[in-house]
């Protein structure tokens, strides 16, 4: 990785404040990856395997339902982690994604992420901690979706 | 309070003055109204007669309790806290606001109002029900709704205020400084004198209208021994309230006390029937209720007595912010003695001690008030036994 | 306007679907023309013999014309939703406070709207794109149920022509859908905000302001730079038939719109 991509890995908020030690570990199994819009980046029930760290673009995380065809449930930006569920104790992707814009992120595999954590629990405690805020993020974002507040009072999802 | 100069003080006899005051206001075109038993409590009525009025009549009054009886004197004005105030004839029940009809150009054209209410004479407004009156003024009437139905019966009232010379067992005008003297916004004012061989009032004039009246019915100057008596009587009503409430810095209280565990006490107890809301003077809050005949032409716009303690009182989309009967005694309270000031620039409570007397189940704001005081106070010196729980928020 | 006099008759000169619960109507006065309303304020609206809700103004102000933004959830509503051109409607109004979009000169000006909250936004937009050089940067993020619920879908690139950052979600899509998912909260971290040069207003549900706000907050922007727009059950506008009140405020008087220093402690209050 060059000095100007280090300095822009080092930038993105999910690894910013982390010792700069810590950052060049994790820079050193990085790959700085462009994804064209509409490629596909896995499906759900794959083994997840990866890290994805969004810098700009769009992703789109989506499933398919028999009937509805592909929904997306949530789309992710730049500053966002695209996989989090090699940490699930089965690691399976729950839902596919695909870029919907043009992707430019840092990629890394879940397997060099947890090697670094077992070699480094100082390390691992600080990636474990990132990764739980954006778990608590994104489940209060949908529960908060759940409660379909902007539908029409006394209508059958109004309640 | 200042009394005025006993040259202006005139004497009234009981018999036959009150009556000949009385036929005065009726020939001036005013319905008297005043109090008048009914229904087992003295409440307001049209009289046509000052024989109709209580004579010799109280009431023993307590938390949930209202009592007729008998005086040793013939006093016509000894007592208070019945279950109308005044409000019911310058703020109806029920209102028609207007009445309109599709017109043919496009718009709705209002049909001519009904036919204007007759000038009111009120004989017998204690001094904490005229503030009353004066609050509503501000909120309801000429200052800020000069074109409003208020206004109109306001301007055309006849207010006859009555010293306070004996005070329930449930009054707390001194605590909210609204009594036991009238000090303004009167047309005439009495204090009665009822004792052995003795049944007279002093009359002060306090308007132009006042003195009409006055000169109508030929009084006699006032003794002077009579006006320091009439003024000793009202100065011993103050010490002998019924009951007092420390009425420094509740807005604050209130404000403080949004999360109070008292809440939850009292609305174990209370019934959410909104009856403090109805016998309260000051409380103001109505319903706007839109109507239109068979036809679609002729509509109507309707105002009514509203409650906070109604859950349709906070409904919005869907269902009522209010749900829990503690946010709905919380919202009364509050309002009357705390946000009434950030609203209105003054205390919602004159005193009277209704709410007390005709709560079915006699919660007394006075005892909750010095709850919420204890409550708090123990929460600032840290001698409440909570302790600090998870639950906690900073 | 006095409670003891009908409202004034407004006939209804356009009329547009926005979605399939939502009408934007244009107003013209028949006789009496009412006051200008400011972004923010609303008016009391009247369907003859139904009755009259508060439905705050949605265009620009160009007397003597009115512009009402309303969603059919009850008999009134509905009724004013089925309104078509030439009928006549009651108006009396405008009340309330006003957004004051232009005391944030030099400022970055956010909006952000959650589903119908985007009507009572687009005055003070279309205010600001007036005058676009008095303000840095204009965003716009705005949050629907779905697709199909957007408002003023037409409009949005007319925005962005006028030098306005418009960041659309929704929160659930449908097949077509290629844009963003999610809450609109969901949005704030991917534009670049300074905390300590931002005017923002907030319009939605009230859940969705709160957490928009402390969103807000905990990226830098000052609680009296954060306006809500607060509702409340309201019947006279007038300020004296009780029902708006939150606290010490009279939404029809002291709002609806609120700075969010005040109105912080009023929305975590249960059922105040």
């Amino acid at each position: 990785m060059t000095e100007a991509v280090l300095a822009d890995f080092a930038g993105h908020p999910f690894v910013r404040g982390l010792p700069a030690e810590h950052i060049a570990r994790l820079a050193a199994r990085a790959d700085r990856v462009e994804i064209q819009a509409g490629q596909r980046i896995f499906d759900e029930d794959a083994d997840a395997r990866g890290l994805w760290l969004i810098c700009s673009g769009r992703v789109a995380l989506d499933l398919q339902v028999p009937g509805r065809q592909r929904v997306v449930v949530e789309t992710l930006g730049p500053g966002d982690e695209l996989g989090l569920s090699w940490l699930a104790p089965i690691p399976r992707w729950q839902f596919g994604a695909a870029a919907q814009l043009d992707v430019i992120a840092y990629a890394l595999t879940s397997e060099s992420v947890l090697a670094l954590c077992e070699a480094d629990h100082e390390l691992g405690y600080q990636l474990a901690r990132r990764l739980l805020t954006t778990a608590i993020a994104r489940l209060h974002a949908a529960r908060i979706r759940i409660l379909d507040l902007y539908a029409a009072p006394g209508t059958e999802s109004g309640l | 309070m200042n009394s005025a100069a006993p040259g202006n003080a005139w004497r009234l006899p009981a018999v036959p003055g009150l009556d000949d005051l009385v036929r005065s206001l009726q020939s001036a075109g005013y319905q008297v109204i005043g109090p008048k038993i009914a229904g087992g409590a003295i409440g307001l009525g049209e009289i046509q007669s000052a024989d109709e009025l209580p004579f010799g009549w109280g009431a023993e009054l307590s938390p949930g309790g209202y009592r007729l009886r008998r005086r040793a004197d013939s006093a016509a004005f000894g007592h208070s806290a019945g279950p109308q105030s005044w409000k019911q004839f310058l703020h109806p029940p029920r209102e028609r606001l207007w009445s309109a009809r599709r017109s043919g150009a496009g718009g709705f054209t209002a049909e001519p109002a009904a036919a204007a209410d007759s000038p009111l004479a009120f004989l017998g407004v204690r001094p904490c029900d005229l503030r009353a009156v004066r609050m509503q003024d501000e909120i309801l009437g000429a200052p800020r709704h000069p074109e409003s139905g208020y206004a109109g019966r306001r301007a055309k009232v006849l207010l006859i205020a009555v010293n306070c010379t004996e005070p329930g067992e449930t009054c707390f005008c001194t605590s909210m400084g609204t009594g036991p003297r009238a000090d303004a916004g009167y047309d005439l004012l009495l204090t009665e004198l009822a004792g052995p061989g003795e049944h007279e009032f002093v009359v002060w004039p306090g308007s132009a209208a006042g003195e009409g009246i006055l000169a109508g019915l030929a009084l006699e100057p006032a003794a002077a021994t009579a006006v320091s008596r009439a003024d000793a009587a009202v100065d011993a009503a103050a010490g002998r309230m019924g009951r007092a409430m420390e009425a420094d810095g509740l807005r604050d209280l209130l404000a403080e006390s949004l999360d109070a565990a008292r809440w939850d006490d009292v609305a174990a107890r209370c019934l959410t029937c909104g009856n403090c809301t109805m016998a309260c003077p000051t409380c103001f809050c109505t319903t706007v209720e839109d109507s239109t005949d068979l036809a679609g032409d002729h509509a109507e716009r309707w105002q009514s007595w509203a409650s906070c303690f109604d859950l349709d009182f906070s409904y919005l989309h869907g269902g009522p912010v209010r749900s829990s009967g503690v946010s709905r005694y919380r919202q009364w309270l509050t309002h009357k003695l705390g946000t009434w000031h950030d609203q209105f620039g003054s205390s919602g409570c004159v005193g009277c001690g209704r709410c007390i007397v005709w709560c079915p189940v006699g919660i007394d704001i006075t005892e909750e008030v010095a709850a919420l005081r204890a409550e708090r106070d123990a929460i600032a010196t840290g001698d409440d036994n909570r302790g600090s729980r998870p639950g906690d928020g900073a | 306007m006095t409670l003891s006099q009908p409202p004034a008759g407004y006939r209804v000169s356009g009329r547009v679907e926005e979605t399939r619960d939502t009408v934007t109507l244009t107003l013209e006065p028949v006789s009496v023309t009412l006051p200008s309303p400011r972004p923010g304020q609303f008016s009391m609206l009247y369907a003859f013999g139904v009755g009259e809700v508060p439905i705050s103004v949605s265009g620009p102000a160009r007397l003597p014309c009115l512009t009402h933004t309303i969603r059919a959830v009850g008999a009134v509503s509905r009724a004013l939703c089925a309104a078509v051109p030439g009928q006549i409607i009651g108006v009396r109004g405008p009340f309330g406070t006003s957004w004051d979009e232009a005391d944030a000169e030099a400022q970055d000006l956010l909006l952000v709207a959650g589903g119908i909250g985007l009507a009572p936004l687009r005055p003070a937009l279309l205010s600001a794109l007036a005058e676009r050089d008095r303000y840095r940067r204009v965003t716009v993020l705005i949050g629907a149920r779905s697709p199909s619920d957007l408002l003023y879908t037409s409009e949005l690139d007319q925005w962005r022509g006028g030098r306005a950052a418009v960041e659309v979600t929704v929160d659930r899509a449908g097949a077509g859908w290629h844009g963003d998912v999610g809450v609109v909260t969901q949005l704030i971290p991917r534009i670049e905000l300074a905390g300590d040069r931002t005017t923002a207003l907030i319009c939605g549900p009230e859940v969705m302001m709160r957490l928009t706000a402390q969103a807000l907050q905990a990226a830098g922007v000052a609680p009296d730079r954060i306006r809500v727009s607060l509702e409340r059950n309201m019947q006279c506008g007038v300020a004296e038939c009780g029902h708006c009140q939150l606290g010490p405020l009279l939404l029809c008087r002291d709002g609806p719109v609120v700075s969010y220093r005040t109105a912080a402690a009023l929305l975590a209050t249960r059922e105040l």
